[in-house]
C-alpha cells in the first residue's frame, strides 16, 4: 500500500478511536432521541380540558354587556369598582378592568391585578380587544364582519420560482435550524480536529518518533497522510450526522409536531454540507500542521490553533443580523473567506440560498487553501522539524519560509 | 557497493558548525563506529545520512544511490532518544512502523512475534507502550530498527539505558545482523563498546574528522614505546630502558627510541628469568580519545 494511504489509515483509525470524537459524533442523534423521548414522556396523551378563566370589569361607559365569552376567557360584569376589587381578593376573579365614562374619547382602559407582570398577557389584551370591538360593532355591521375586523389577517406566503412555479423550499425559521445546528456542531468539530493535529504532531515531535517515521517516509507523504486521515474522519463524522437528520426528523415530526413538521433541509444542504465539511477538515488539518510544525510541543502550538479555531464562529457570532439583512455583501466576503465559509455557506443555506458563482468561488479558493497551507506546512516542517527547544518568533518564520 | 558514503558534507545552524567538510564511507558487512564527545557532530550526521537534514554542500549515498523511497526501506534507525506511540499496542506499533518500510501486514506480525520471542518480550505484545518499563521500551524500538531485514542499521547511542542483560542480548544480536552481511554504524561516546565491537571508526571533534580507519591500525598507530612486565625476581638493569613505574601485579618500562621489544625479551630470557606476562602496551580507544580530543580543545 502506498505510504500517504498507510498513514491515512493510521491517522484514521486513531482518531475515531478518541473518546472525544466518538462522543461528539454520537452525542447529535443520542440527544435528540433523549429530547424526543422525553417530551413523549412529558406531554399529555390527550388535551387537558383547560380551565375558564374568569375577569371582571366595570362598564362605567356603558352599553358594554354582550359577548361576554372570549375562548377561555368569562367576562363578569360588577355594577361598582369596590365590588370589582371584593371579587379580585377573595380570588372570585383572576382581575378586573375599568371602561370609563370617557373611553370613546380617550380609549384608555384602567386594568387592575394581583399579578406581578411585565406586561398583560396576550390572551388576555385580545379577549378584552374583541369585548370592546364586538359591543361597539354590535347591531351596526354583520356578525361575520365583527369577526374579521377581530382577525383581519391570516397572511399565506407562497414562494414562486423565476420560472412562476411554487419553490420546493418555502423559507422560514423552519428552513434555517437544521443548517444553523449543523453549523454549529461543524465549528466545533473544527475547533477539536485542530486541537487533535497539533498535539499528534507535537508527541511525535516530542518522543522523537518523528524522527523514525522521517527514516521511513517524506515529511510530504507524513502530512498530506495525517490531513488526509483527519478529513476521513470528518467525512465519517458528517455522514452519521446527516444520516440520522431525516430519521429524528420524522420521528420529532410525528411525535412532537408543532414546529417540527415545518423544518424543511434547504436544497443541496446534505451534498454541500459534505463538501465543505470534509473541506473544512482538510483546511483545518492543513493549517494545524502548519503549527504542529512551528511548535515544539502540544502544548505550545494549541494557543495558536485559536487564532483560527475563533474565527470559524464568527459567522454564528453574527447570524442574527444574517437573519435581518440577509443581502449584505459581508456575508459574500464570509462565503468566500475559506476559515469561515463552511459555517457560513450552511447558514446563507438556510436563510436565503447562496448565488452560484458565489458557490463556485468559495470552493475553489478552499480548495487552493488548503493545497497551499499544506505546501507550507510541509516546508516549514521540514526547516523546524528538529526544533525541541523554544518557538521561533513569527518575523525568523516567514523569512525561512521565503528563503525555503 | 559501500553501504554509505559520505562526501565533504558540512551543516552549520545559526549559532555553529554542527559538521565540517566531513567524508567517510563504510562497507556492507561493516560494523563502523561512529564516536566523538557530546555535541561533536554525530547525531547531526546521522539525520543528515537518514535525510532527516539537509547537509549545506556536500553528499550522501546510501547502498549506492542518493535516499530515496526504496533505499529508506532497507534502512533501519534507532535515534538517540526514544519514542513510540505510547497508546498504541506493542504489536500494533512494530506492525505499523513495518508496514512504512514496505513489510505487508502477515510478514511484519510473523517476523515481529519471532523477535518477541527472541527478545524475550512476548508476553507484552498486546500490552500499550506505556505500560512498559524503559528498558523495554529500547528493545520493542530495536526490534522495530530491525523487522524489515534492512541492509544498513544506524544506531545512535543503542545501550544508553539497558541493564547488562539486555545490552548483551543487543549485542550478540547486533554480531548475528553483522554476520549475515548488515552494515552497522554504532554512533557513541562509549569506548569500550566500540572497541569490543567495531572494525573501524570515524573519531569526530567539532564536527570535523580526528581519526578515521582500522580500529587496530590507529592503536598499533597509537602504541607508545612501552612494555607491559610481570617476572619473577628482580629485574634490574635492561639495555634500552630509560625507565620503570611499578602498577599492582606489572612493571611497565618506557624504551628508549632505538629499543624494539623483541630486544628485551631476548634479555630478559637469556638471563634465564620467569616471565608471566610481557605484553606490547597499547592504548585504549578511551585513551586516544582523550588525548585526541584533549589535543584539538
Amino acid at each position: 500500500m502506498n505510504k500517504t494511504l498507510l498513514i491515512l489509515r493510521h491517522e484514521f483509525l486513531h482518531m475515531i478511536k478518541r473518546k472525544g470524537f466518538v462522543i461528539l459524533t454520537l452525542t447529535v442523534p443520542v440527544l435528540a432521541l433523549i429530547g424526543i423521548g422525553i417530551f413523549q414522556l412529558v406531554s399529555p396523551g390527550e388535551p387537558s380540558v383547560v380551565e375558564t378563566t374568569t375577569i371582571g370589569y366595570v362598564d362605567e361607559a356603558g352599553g358594554f354587556d354582550r359577548f361576554t365569552t372570549h375562548g377561555y376567557i368569562e367576562l363578569v360584569r360588577f355594577s361598582t369598582q369596590d365590588a370589582a376589587t371584593a371579587a379580585l381578593i377573595i380570588g372570585d376573579v383572576y382581575e378586573y378592568f375599568v371602561i370609563p365614562s370617557d373611553y370613546l374619547s380617550t380609549g384608555a382602559i384602567n386594568r387592575y391585578t394581583l399579578e406581578r407582570q411585565l406586561e398583560t398577557p396576550p390572551s388576555i389584551s385580545t379577549a378584552i380587544k374583541n369585548f370592546l370591538t364586538s359591543n361597539m360593532l354590535a347591531d351596526k355591521v354583520p356578525p361575520e364582519t365583527i369577526y374579521r375586523i377581530e382577525a383581519p389577517i391570516d397572511l399565506v406566503t407562497t414562494r414562486l420560482t423565476e420560472t412562476g412555479e411554487v419553490a420546493t423550499e418555502q423559507g422560514g425559521y423552519g428552513n434555517v435550524i437544521i443548517p444553523a445546528i449543523f453549523g454549529l456542531l461543524l465549528a466545533l468539530s473544527l475547533q477539536a480536529a485542530s486541537l487533535y493535529m497539533v498535539e499528534g504532531l507535537g508527541d511525535e515531535k516530542e518522543s522523537r518518533l518523528i524522527e523514525v517515521l522521517l527514516s521511513s517516509v517524506s515529511p510530504r507523504q507524513l502530512l498530506t497522510g495525517k490531513v488526509l486521515g483527519l478529513g476521513a474522519a470528518g467525512l465519517v463524522q458528517v455522514v452519521v450526522w446527516l444520516a440520522s437528520l431525516p430519521l429524528l426528523l420524522n420521528l420529532a415530526s410525528s411525535t412532537i409536531g408543532g414546529f417540527f413538521s415545518t423544518i424543511q433541509l434547504p436544497a443541496n444542504f446534505l451534498v454541500l454540507g459534505i463538501i465543505y465539511f470534509v473541506l473544512g477538515y482538510l483546511l483545518f488539518a492543513a493549517l494545524s500542521a502548519g503549527v504542529g510544525a512551528i511548535s515544539s510541543s502540544a502544548r505550545d502550538g494549541q494557543p495558536i490553533t485559536m487564532l483560527y479555531a475563533l474565527l470559524v464562529f464568527v459567522p454564528i457570532w453574527f447570524a442574527s443580523l444574517l437573519f435581518i439583512f440577509p443581502d449584505s455583501p459581508i456575508w459574500t466576503v464570509l462565503t468566500i473567506f475559506p476559515i469561515t465559509a463552511p459555517i457560513e455557506v450552511m447558514l446563507r443555506l438556510g436563510v436565503a440560498g447562496i448565488p452560484t458563482w458565489e458557490l463556485v468561488t468559495s470552493l475553489a479558493v478552499m480548495v487552493l487553501s488548503i493545497l497551499g497551507a499544506l505546501a507550507l506546512s510541509v516546508k516549514a516542517f521540514r526547516i523546524y522539524l528538529l526544533m525541541y527547544g523554544k518557538r521561533p518568533a513569527w518575523g525568523e518564520i516567514i523569512r525561512n519560509l521565503r528563503s525555503g | 557497493m559501500l553501504a554509505v558514503e559520505v562526501s565533504h558534507v558540512a551543516k552549520s545552524f545559526v549559532d555553529k558548525v554542527a559538521v565540517d567538510d566531513l567524508s567517510f564511507s563504510v562497507a556492507q558487512g561493516e560494523m563502523f563506529g561512529l564516536i566523538g564527545p557530546n555535541g561533536a557532530g554525530k547525531t547531526t550526521t546521522i539525520r543528515m545520512m537518514m535525510d532527516i537534514l539537509k547537509p549545506d554542500s556536500g553528499e550522501v549515498t546510501i547502498l549506492g544511490e542518493k535516499l530515496n523511497e526504496s533505499t529508506k526501506n532497507k534502512l533501519g534507525y534507532l535515534p538517540e532518544e526514544r519514542g513510540l506511540y505510547k497508546k498504541l499496542k506493542v504489536m500494533d506499533s512494530i506492525v505499523y512502523l513495518a508496514s512504512l518500510k514496505g513489510v505487508d501486514r502477515h510478514s511484519a506480525t510473523e517476523k515481529a512475534n519471532e523477535l518477541l520471542n527472541q527478545t524475550g518480550m512476548s508476553a507484552s505484545k498486546n500490552k500499550k507502550i506505556e505500560e512498559l518499563s524503559r528498558g523495554m521500551g529500547q528493545i520493542i524500538q530495536f526490534v522495530v530498527t530491525i523487522i524489515h531485514d534492512p541492509q544498513l542499521l544506524v544506531m545512535d547511542e543503542p545501550f544508553a539505558g539497558l541493564d547488562p542483560v539486555n545490552t548483551e542480548l543487543l549485542k550478540e544480536m547486533l554480531a548475528d545482523l553483522r554476520k549475515q552481511g548488515k552494515a552497522i554504524i554504532l554512533s557513541t561516546h562509549q569506548m569500550n563498546q566500540v572497541e569490543e565491537l567495531c572494525d573501524r571508526i570515524l573519531m569526530i571533534n567539532n564536527g570535523q574528522n580526528v581519526l578515521y580507519g582500522d580500529l587496530r591500525e590507529i592503536r598499533t598507530r597509537y602504541r607508545g614505546n612501552a612494555l607491559l612486565l610481570d617476572v619473577e625476581g628482580e629485574l634490574g638493569e635492561i639495555p634500552g630502558v630509560t625507565g620503570k613505574r611499578v602498577h599492582k601485579g606489572y612493571t611497565e618500562l618506557i624504551l628508549d627510541g632505538k629499543a624494539i621489544p623483541q630486544q628485551v625479551l631476548t634479555h630478559l630470557i637469556n638471563r634465564g628469568m620467569v616471565i608471566n606476562r610481557f605484553e606490547v602496551a597499547t592504548p585504549s580507544l578511551n585513551e586516544i580519545f582523550l588525548k585526541e580530543v584533549g589535543k584539538k580543545a
